[in-house]
């Protein structure tokens, strides 16, 4: 799982829960791998993206040394930090951990790389 | 003159004027002719081009049309999959002694221009067969064109076509062409598209995965563009994503089954016994080329909600459950499989028991998440028939774009659906609704599950979860 889908994901799924974001992260194994980068489509993205909840999650990762604390005013032109956004967002694989529902501690597992969101039964 | 009014502005006098109007010969497969002009639209809209009809047909496999540039006719056939080919037409007529002295009279330095170069004459003869050497014969009555440069079979600069059109009756194929053509070929559409997508070459395929040739039209449909963020909420082998990703789009799905996700369902090659290891919509997407476009899939319940209220998409293409085929012959040949795979043979009690609800939760979900002017594009199973608009799902942001048939028996057909957004929602708005559920239960009615059948589906369901549930122990035992 990519960080950009992270910054997405609530767990809303589940009953009573009314914000469930950020979810908490977990890792087992990471792997990182480079991916094209595209300036055009993270200028379009970044408006899209909760900041803050980027960074946290890259300090969880311990990569917080990979990113600014906070969005500089010139992102759409700032090119270096645009590369960073752009390895934060599309680079860090999260392929095994946990997900964490942030109000009520439900572990969602991601195996593989795919986060499993599903419910059990006795939780619908 | 007609011009199409489908989403875009027609141009003002001036603009008109300015331009040099050319006309080209659009020339299409003989496949799938009702979802033309619905993609021919889609792809006109998404780069604001202005096409004005000359001819238009769905019984003849060919459009004449007028743009004001060629480039428009180049960025025309880099996406539309029923194109076969697109000409600049310098003469047209149904008598070859008008097609003559029309292309003796087409503007000499136009010609030259392209004649000066090295060049082919390609001779099409639709429905009639002609031997080399009669094709030859043909190109030599055209000897009285200013051919100045050289011929270059392989790779010529320029490339003329002469087209003899005989109709499409095989069985009574007339003794002269109905329609003669004589122009430069500026484009091939994308049906070399289909062949690169085929699924017997594709790393990790399904039961359920789509079409080639139908995702590239879904994908066009949806005006996938670079850097748009598009979604599948019922992903699958994730066919649709692939398409989406060539075009540019950044891919993302979800699915409710955990083992196809995983590629750990039955293969569905006959000759394939278990899969390969490395199977799966990533590796897919690595096989096309397309991976730094894909982002993610997900185990998930489409009825839940998972992502952020403000999470903002530029178009959703989906082929939801009960794409039609779960027919009923079908569910025989897994008898002796207890690990069915088959999502519509999992879960029917509950998905046909929430259908209308899947449909009305999509176009609810749709509002919400795309864009102004995003679409979203799916696939809406219906009994033939008594076909009328007020039987789809209706929401007062979304307008219906185009609707094309697909017909799969004498009683069922699938229609296309494509909506665009056209405003946010506001308080006072009226509900979201689908048409009549008559004509739906009589859909579903036909292909009630026998009693056994439905133990059998019951048994392969409990199979399931049992494996899924050791799965997750042993993934997670591993690590802890
Ligand atoms: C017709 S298939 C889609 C096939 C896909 N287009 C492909 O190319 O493989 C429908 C998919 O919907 C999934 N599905 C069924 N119910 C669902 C639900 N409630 N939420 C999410 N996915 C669901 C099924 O597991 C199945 O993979």
């Amino acid at each position: 799982m990519k960080l950009l889908t992270h910054n997405m994901l609530t767990s809303k799924c589940l009953k009573g829960v009314l914000v469930g974001y950020p979810l908490k992260i977990e890792v087992q194994d990471l792997r990182i791998c480079e991916v094209n980068c595209n300036l055009d489509f993270l200028i379009r993205v970044i408006p899209r993206i909760d900041y803050p909840v980027l960074y946290t999650a890259m300090e969880t990762l311990g990569y917080a040394n990979d990113l600014p604390s906070e969005k500089p005013e010139d992102y759409q032109t700032n090119e270096e930090f645009l590369k960073k956004l752009h390895h934060a967002l599309f680079e860090i694989e999260i392929i095994n951990g946990n997900l964490l529902c942030p109000e009520t501690g439900r572990k969602f597992p991601i195996n593989d790389g795919i986060p499993n969101m599903l419910l059990n039964e006795d939780e619908t | 003159m007609d011009i199409l009014k489908f989403g875009y502005v027609v141009p003002t006098v001036e603009e008109t004027m300015s331009k040099i109007w050319k006309k080209y010969l659009l020339w299409f497969a003989h496949q799938h002719a009702n979802f033309r002009k619905e993609e021919m639209n889609s792809i006109i809209s998404m780069f604001k081009i202005t096409l004005r009809l000359v001819f238009e047909s769905t019984d003849h496999p060919f459009w004449i049309v007028e743009l004001s540039s060629p480039d428009e006719a180049y960025l025309i056939a880099s996406r539309s999959v029923l194109l076969r080919y697109c000409i600049e037409l310098w003469a047209r007529s149904t008598n070859i002694e008008v097609l003559h002295s029309d292309l003796k009279s087409y503007p000499k330095d136009e010609i030259e221009l392209y004649l000066s170069t090295t060049f082919k004459v390609v001779v099409e003869t639709f429905c009639k067969h002609y031997t080399q050497r009669e094709k030859v014969e043909k190109i030599e009555t055209f000897n009285y064109l200013p051919l100045k440069g050289s011929v270059n079979l392989k790779n010529p600069d320029t490339t003329l076509f002469y087209i003899e059109y005989y109709g499409i009756e095989s069985n009574s194929i007339p003794e002269k062409p109905i329609e003669l053509f004589f122009g430069r070929w500026i484009a091939d559409g994308q049906r070399d598209t289909i062949q690169k997508l085929s699924l017997k070459s594709r790393k990790f395929i399904g039961n359920t995965s789509m079409d080639p040739q139908l995702s590239i039209i879904m994908a066009n449909q949806a005006r996938v563009k670079k850097g748009d963020m598009v979604l599948d909420p019922f992903v699958g082998t994730g066919s649709l994503l692939i398409i989406a990703s060539i075009f540019g789009g950044y891919t993302f799905g979800t699915d409710i089954d955990f083992l196809m996700l995983h590629a750990r369902t039955r293969p569905s090659r006959i000759s394939q016994k278990i899969r390969d290891k490395d199977e799966s919509i990533a590796s897919n997407m690595e096989q096309y080329g397309v991976k730094s476009r894909f982002l993610d899939v997900l185990v998930s319940d489409f009825s839940r909600t998972l992502w952020r209220t403000d999470m903002q998409l530029d178009a959703i293409i989906t082929d939801p459950p009960y794409g039609i085929r779960e027919a009923v012959e079908r569910v025989g040949t897994l008898k002796s499989n207890p690990f069915i795979e088959d999502d519509q043979i999992h879960y029917p009690s509950k998905v046909i028991y929430k259908l209308e609800h899947l449909f009305i939760d999509l176009l609810i979900f749709s509002v919400k998440h795309l864009r102004l002017n995003g679409r979203v594009v799916f696939w809406f199973p219906l009994f033939r028939g008594k076909y009328s608009e007020d039987q789809l799902p209706f929401h007062p942001c979304l307008t219906l774009v185009a609707s094309s048939e697909q017909i799969l028996s004498n009683y069922t057909s699938r229609r296309l659906l494509t909506y665009e957004k056209i405003k946010e929602p506001e308080t006072d708005d009226p509900a979201c609704t689908i048409g009549e559920a008559n004509f739906r239960d009589q859909y579903f009615n036909m292909r009630k599950e026998s009693r056994t059948v439905r133990r059998l589906r019951q048994s392969g369901e409990r199979a399931r979860q049992r494996m899924e549930w050791e799965m997750r122990k042993t993934t997670n035992g591993d690590k802890t």
